[in-house]
């Protein structure tokens, strides 16, 4: 019996792979600033290290414990305040922590609150706890204008991050060494999570998510499985938060807000929640979006919402699991087969994408930018985007690309089907 | 007394426009077990589509064709989106609807502008209906509970006294049986949606110029209509009818009264200044504190009462 358990939990054949994936990892994350190394790519390294931990932290109840949470943000914003007033005491000397050692503080006091809060929202599963934790953190967030004396009013907590002694030449001045800092965080954070998920309490935490009664009929307390849960992910949060106050120096109401819960489900969905690494590549696309994408358009959060929304309808298992359904294809040496197809939907997409794209920019300019005058550019060109042509122009590219798209689908869902066809019933046969 | 009577009346037109609303979302919640995050966006979307109209051809014709927009719209949502994650369940479900309200408030920013528009009571409804001693009541909030109290009464019918009605309440036990007997459930489904849309639109409609009509005043209402479902239990209309009076009175009460425990304690006699501990939190008043009212009942119904004030215990 207890070799059956030790081989479910001890999967050999990927551990080879799995030193490798870290290492690769680690190598990554010393190399990115190297290969970008502009000081916009820096901040944007940054802030998708802290995302990648926040968005981490989110899957373990969301993707790992089942749970579906509209207020996520509480145990990182939290977490952030009580870093920063940390930040604040060092540099009083009434307090003495190194800087590195600050985001540790965030997530202690992230887990303090997720005790807190946990005991309450995981009272309720499934689409009830959604509701809580929406007015939770909806509460969090009207308190936090209500006390001015430790969250700061409107204008937030400030901290300057370059106190106590230097330790070894590194003051985190120079947003480089915060870099690293975040990366060596992450880092550390992402092999905890990863072996959390391996923990019983990780595996029984994806127990009661897939199925709660049965959990319950082999003797696990689901609720108290659950609240563990909240209060390991709001400890991570926390960190996260901690270095989000080291990173930006401020930290506002906006830290607590339902906005910014809802940003980390949107990353972590778009990623994919279902597999470990999703949340990485979410936080990833989500940052570029929220940081990059926002420096060229007001629109970034409608594009943003409409990716998600097709990604909830197309590929409810987010660009992960897009991501492992073509390295299956490419395992069974049939992309090939739909090299083709997936040429056509990409180029009819792009030319619809391009006619949206000019639409919503023009709609943007008419409304919000009016008052500049008409005359607006995209993509290159210069025009005034009150002229019926450029309307015309634009509703005739999207259409076009629309029909093309509809025409390409068709083909490449068809041999889309072939093909995973062809792969179930080959791996049938190979298990033979 | 002046107070209490002008407070109960503004609470009970309040609590009665959240009712409009969350009498839709549990509808819609306990037939198809979608907790529909947009329905407050429904609701702004009624109150852009009034305004725009009342532009036009004028506010009446607008407190009529604008819910209907609003449900049509909220049907075709259902049968195109909704209906093709209805598949996977739940979660993604709650989801799509997440995004949705995401992108329609970015949507009617494109539209109207990010800041509120100017959507006026109509002149007839303009001026007080009474005074209570010194203090007025506007015509336009006796006409709001007017219309929400009509409009109850019309689901209460439509679900009660009507073949489609009852139809609607049989697919919410028994959707199976419904379905084998002949009835075609997810139209059944289009409709409930579409309908709670609409009364949310409706909602828009006769609150966007009570209060103020403005790209966030989805996200403000939003959260309330889902504290009201959970305080009033799940899927339970006459619990999510309580919850909606009860929360009315309380925020409206609380806003009005500027008592802090600061003021009882100095009226004891105590030297109570800003050098006591907890002072902060003492010095608050009541109408400071009314925002978080609403959630803070939450909390406390959840620890002493998870069900909800009126809903099953859950298995």
């Amino acid at each position: 019996m207890a070799t059956t358990t030790h081989s479910t939990i001890r999967f050999a054949p990927y551990n080879v792979g799995r030193w490798l994936l870290w290492g690769f990892t680690a190598l990554v994350f010393i190399l990115a600033p190297v290969v970008f190394s502009g000081g916009f790519a820096i901040t944007l390294l940054s802030q998708m290290g802290i995302m990648i931990i926040f968005a981490l932290s989110y899957n373990m109840i969301f993707g790992q414990g089942g749970m579906l949470s509209f207020g996520h943000a509480v145990f990182s914003g939290l977490g952030a305040y009580f870093a920063i007033h940390a930040l604040n005491w060092v540099g009083d000397g009434r307090l003495w922590v190194p800087v590195t050692l600050i985001p540790l503080v965030g997530g202690l006091f992230g887990a303090v609150f997720g005790v807190i809060f946990g005991y309450l929202i995981t009272k309720k599963a499934g689409t009830t706890f959604a509701m809580i934790t929406l007015g939770i953190g909806e509460m969090v967030f009207a308190a936090s204008l209500m006390f001015p004396g430790f969250f700061g009013g409107e204008g937030g907590i400030s901290s300057n991050r370059v106190v106590g002694e230097p330790f070894f030449g590194i003051t985190y001045g120079p947003t480089i060494q915060v870099y690293y800092l975040i990366a060596a965080w992450c880092f550390v954070c992402m092999i905890a999570m990863f072996a959390f998920s391996q923990t019983p309490l990780g595996r029984i935490s994806n127990a009661v998510r897939d199925n709660p009664e049965r959990a319950e009929f082999i003797g696990y307390n689901t609720q108290r499985v659950r609240f563990l849960v909240v209060v390991v992910s709001a400890f991570f949060a926390g960190i996260s938060g901690g270095l989000a106050a080291i990173n930006f120096e401020i930290v506002t109401a906006e830290n607590v807000s339902a906005l910014r819960s809802g940003g980390v489900l949107l990353a972590t969905f778009i990623g994919g929640s279902m597999v470990f690494f999703g949340p990485v590549i979410g936080s990833i696309i989500f940052i570029f979006f929220a940081v990059a994408l926002s420096e060229y358009t007001n629109a970034w959060q409608f594009y943003l919402g409409v990716f998600f929304i097709l990604m909830v309808m197309y590929a409810p298992g987010g660009v992960a699991s897009l991501v492992l359904m073509n390295l299956r294809v490419v395992q069974h040496k049939l992309f090939g087969r739909l090299l083709r197809p997936y040429v056509g939907v990409l180029l009819a997409s792009a030319l619809m994408l391009v006619g949206l794209i000019m639409l919503v920019e023009m709609s943007y300019h008419m409304t919000l930018n009016f008052a500049a005058g008409a005359r607006m550019s995209l993509f290159g060109i210069e025009f005034e985007a009150n002229r019926w042509s450029a309307w015309a122009v634009a509703l005739l590219v999207t259409l076009a690309g629309a029909a093309a798209f509809d025409w390409q689908r068709r083909r490449f869902s068809r041999e889309w089907g072939d093909v995973q066809a062809l792969i179930e019933t080959g791996g049938q046969r190979a298990r033979v | 007394m002046e107070f209490f009577v002008i407070s109960m009346l503004n609470g009970l037109s309040y609590g009665l426009l959240l009712f409009m609303l969350a009498s839709g979302l549990t509808l819609i919640f306990s037939l198809m077990g979608v907790l529909n995050f947009a329905h407050a966006s429904f609701y702004m979307l009624g109150a852009y589509f009034a305004y725009q109209i009342s532009t036009w051809i004028g506010y009446w014709p607008a407190l009529l064709i604008a819910p209907l927009l609003v449900g049509v719209l909220g049907a075709v949502i259902e049968r195109y989106g909704l209906r093709r994650v209805h598949k996977w369940g739940h979660v993604p479900e709650l989801l799509f609807t997440f995004g949705l309200a995401f992108i329609i408030v970015e949507l009617v920013q494109i539209i109207w502008g990010r800041a509120a528009v100017p959507y006026q009571v109509p002149s007839e409804l303009q001026g007080s209906l009474f005074t209570v001693f010194s203090t007025t009541f506007p015509t336009y909030r006796a006409f709001m509970m007017l219309v929400a109290v009509l409009m109850l009464a019309a689901i209460w019918l439509v679900l009660t006294r009507t073949r489609i009605g009852l139809v609607i309440q049989a697919s919410l036990t028994h959707p199976d049986t419904v379905e084998a007997l002949g009835h075609n459930v997810p139209r059944v489904f289009m409709l409930t949606f579409g309908g709670g849309c609409a009364l949310a639109g409706l909602a828009g409609v006769i609150g966007g110029n009570a209060f103020v009509t403005e790209p966030s005043m989805a996200a403000l209402v939003g959260v309330i209509i889902f504290v009201v479902v959970v305080v009033g239990g799940m899927g339970s209309l006459a619990g999510a009818f309580v919850a909606s009076l009860l929360i009315g009175l309380i925020q409206t009460f609380a806003i009005g009264i500027d008592w802090s425990p600061v003021t009882s304690l100095q009226n004891l006699g105590l030297a109570v200044g800003p050098d006591t501990p907890m002072y902060s939190v003492l010095s608050l008043k009541l109408s400071q504190v009314a925002p978080v009212l609403p959630y803070l009942l939450m909390v406390l119904i959840l620890i002493f009462r998870p069900r909800g004030l009126m809903g099953k215990r859950e298995t």
